[in-house]
């Protein structure tokens, strides 16, 4: 008996996390926007725009932090130049608002901003077609694919495992924003993308905008959710967490562990290019910097914070965290990195599970204490 | 160009011009027509100029069960890995059947002709539970779209519990299957090794950590099996090897020193040498 597969959907979570989902859903859908529009900024329930930014880019970051756990947490296999694909999607988005920008830019010319200033006199071939949002859209989600699936054949394939994959990701994301840097390479150099006016004709700035940007990154996190639990629900997922644990068995029982991992990986990759492509207009620029191998490491430590092999884990630690750098680098910006150095040794030593390790050890003893 | 399922369903002359022609093929249906299952034949291996195995040459008939004995070192466990392509021969022919060349073969392609393998040290998936061991072994098809679309049809749960009552493990099924004991996680991939349907299963020293009561039982299951699958066992528990009667070969340093009944093996002055050292 073949069950159909939106049963098989409904089932991946219980009825509590549906139930979550659908909470985070309408705070976000609904009471954000009418409290951002219909309050006066003075007033203790107006939601400020800047607050509204802060969230949405924090949810962007939990969709790599989410990314990053199916590939690290389920796969085993941990990736520190996940960076990469989130910034691969963000400059593929900000093509697109490069030429929305139109005649509007500093020298009112028809190419951008940066390429009159380089004296080139047509666009680059790989930016043919930047200005259709389908075709970016696509571009978004295939340029972060194609890298991962080329990256993660080799490497995979050569059977490269543990610190060394994690080493060569590192090399992987460096080299990749070293490219970036160069004005040759025809992405703004070191400035990147800024100054966007426009996404699909709308105003970027105003607050229509921004809430339906937001809207559409809260829908994309909880979609990710979804899907990324029936995943690893599936045989298919009972299959990699079996490659994470003992690879060789895997074989001898007659799977390609390649295809899995690659799958997976290709999977993470894009992901992580959408989310890049929310956040850059919520947050109005990208550069090479998104490319910075700490970039990648701090993904890793959201996801260990909030606990891996969890998926609701590293939301709530990219929430954590990044609520924490928010406010460590307005009234302590000094001593940010040693926190978050700290941080991560506190969670390894003592909380590998993550905090949502420490909530289901708090609810045992709970239920111990209660019998 | 060549028609390879032509050349299967060929009627081709028996000798080593035929399984020459047939080399290039890498994949196919098993043909055990000459009533040999495994067949290697001066295989050598060396890791850093040491020979672990040296000229070994051996052949497993359709439906047989053959122990294989010898002191540590002797090359065991690396023919196992040679026969699972988990290593490749410097020299030497591995096939399987008569067809399948087991040295182009990788890992998964092995598993998926018919060879299965239970390792010295138990490995089984400990954070799955005993149930989903079993079906992930199961014989299917096993690439990615079809595990992501895979859903237990009722024939097949019923084939993962007849195989928990035969390993004795269907009160354990939804336990982790890390906590169970060691025996128990032997029989387990035992189990494991069912579900794959093999035709030759390769053992290596399957009852180390059993009890006496355990390791009756496992030589029970095995003659049991015998005759419809073909059993390779590495053991060094001569009471088991007994009970399994059959055939025994011993390895030393890397090649065949004897092959026999055990009562003619073990009278064998070479192999007392070996075993009492000189």
């Amino acid at each position: 008996m073949r069950k159909p597969l939106t049963i098989r959907i409904l089932s991946a979570l219980d009825k509590k996390s549906w139930l979550a989902l659908g909470i985070f859903l309408a705070l976000a859908l609904v009471v954000v926007p009418v409290l951002h529009l219909n309050f006066p900024e003075d007033s203790a329930l107006h939601v400020s725009t800047y607050a509204i930014t802060l969230i949405g880019k924090i949810m962007c970051y939990a969709l790599v932090a989410v990314a990053m756990d199916l590939i690290w947490g389920y796969g085993g296999i941990l990736s520190l130049g996940h960076g990469l694909f989130f910034a691969l999607g963000g400059y593929a988005f900000g093509m697109y608002l490069m030429r929305q920008i139109g005649r509007d830019g500093s020298y009112g010319a028809d190419l951008p901003d940066f390429m009159v200033f380089l004296d080139w006199k047509e666009l680059p071939w790989f930016w043919v077609g930047s200005d259709s949002f389908g075709w970016v859209a696509f571009l978004v989600m295939a340029v972060p694919a194609l890298v991962a699936f080329v990256f993660g054949y080799f490497a995979f394939r050569s059977r490269i495992k543990g610190v060394y994959f994690s080493i060569i990701t590192q090399a992987l994301t460096y080299a990749a924003m070293l490219l970036f840097f160069r004005n040759e390479t025809g992405f703004g150099g070191n400035n990147g993308f800024t100054d966007f006016k426009r996404v699909l004709g709308y105003t970027i700035t105003s607050s229509e905008t921004r809430l339906v940007l937001f809207g559409l990154t809260a829908v994309m996190l909880a979609v990710t959710l979804v899907f990324s639990a029936w995943l690893v629900k599936s045989k298919f997922g009972r299959v990699l967490t079996a490659i994470r644990d003992a690879e060789s068995r895997v074989m001898f029982i007659g799977y390609n562990p390649l295809w899995y991992k690659l799958t997976i990986w290709v999977i993470s990759a894009v992901l992580c290019g959408i989310a890049g492509a929310l956040y850059v207009p919520q947050v109005g620029i990208i550069n090479p910097s998104e490319m910075s191998p700490g970039n990648s490491i701090e993904i890793a430590i959201w996801v260990a914070v909030g606990g891996r092999g969890t998926l609701i884990g590293p939301v709530i630690g990219a929430f954590v965290v990044n609520l924490a750098k928010s406010w460590f680098t307005v009234s302590f910006p000094e001593y940010w990195l040693f926190f978050l150095g700290l941080l991560f040794i506190v969670v390894t030593l003592m909380l590998p599970q993550g905090l949502v390790g420490l909530w289901k050890k708090l609810m045992a003893k709970k239920g111990a204490e209660a019998c | 160009m060549l028609n390879t399922v032509d050349l299967f369903e060929d009627d081709r002359p028996a000798g080593s011009d035929g399984a020459d022609q047939m080399g290039h093929l890498v994949t196919g249906e098993l043909d055990l027509s000459h009533g040999v299952a495994l067949y290697l034949e001066d295989i050598t291996v060396s890791f850093d100029g040491f020979k672990a195995l040296n000229n070994l040459s051996l052949a497993i008939n359709a439906g047989e069960l053959r122990c294989i004995i010898g002191p540590n070192g002797a090359g065991k466990t690396t023919m196992m890995d040679v026969i699972t392509g988990k290593t490749r021969p410097d020299s030497g022919k591995a096939y399987f059947g008569q067809s399948i060349d087991l040295t182009r073969l990788s890992e998964p392609e092995i598993a998926h002709v018919g060879i299965g393998r239970k390792f010295q040290k138990p490995t089984i998936f400990e954070q799955h539970t005993v149930f989903e061991n079993l079906e992930l072994a199961m014989k299917t098809d096993k690439r990615v779209w079809k595990s992501l679309m895979a859903w237990l049809a009722g024939d097949e749960r019923d084939r993962i519990a007849e195989t928990l009552r035969m390993i004795r493990l269907d009160k354990e099924a939804d336990r982790p299957a890390g906590l169970l004991s060691h025996g128990q996680k032997q029989w387990l991939e035992i189990g494991m090794l069912l579900m794959q349907e093999p035709k030759l299963l390769l053992l290596d020293e399957p009852v180390a950590g059993m009890t006496d009561d355990e390791t009756m039982r496992t030589a029970e299951l095995f003659v049991s099996l015998a005759g419809k699958h073909s059993l390779v066992v590495v053991e060094h528990d001569m009471a088991f090897v007994e009970k399994l009667g059959g055939l025994v070969t011993v390895l030393h340093e890397g090649s065949v020193l004897a092959e026999g009944d055990l009562a003619t093996v073990q009278n064998d002055q070479r192999v007392i040498e070996v075993y009492l050292g000189r």
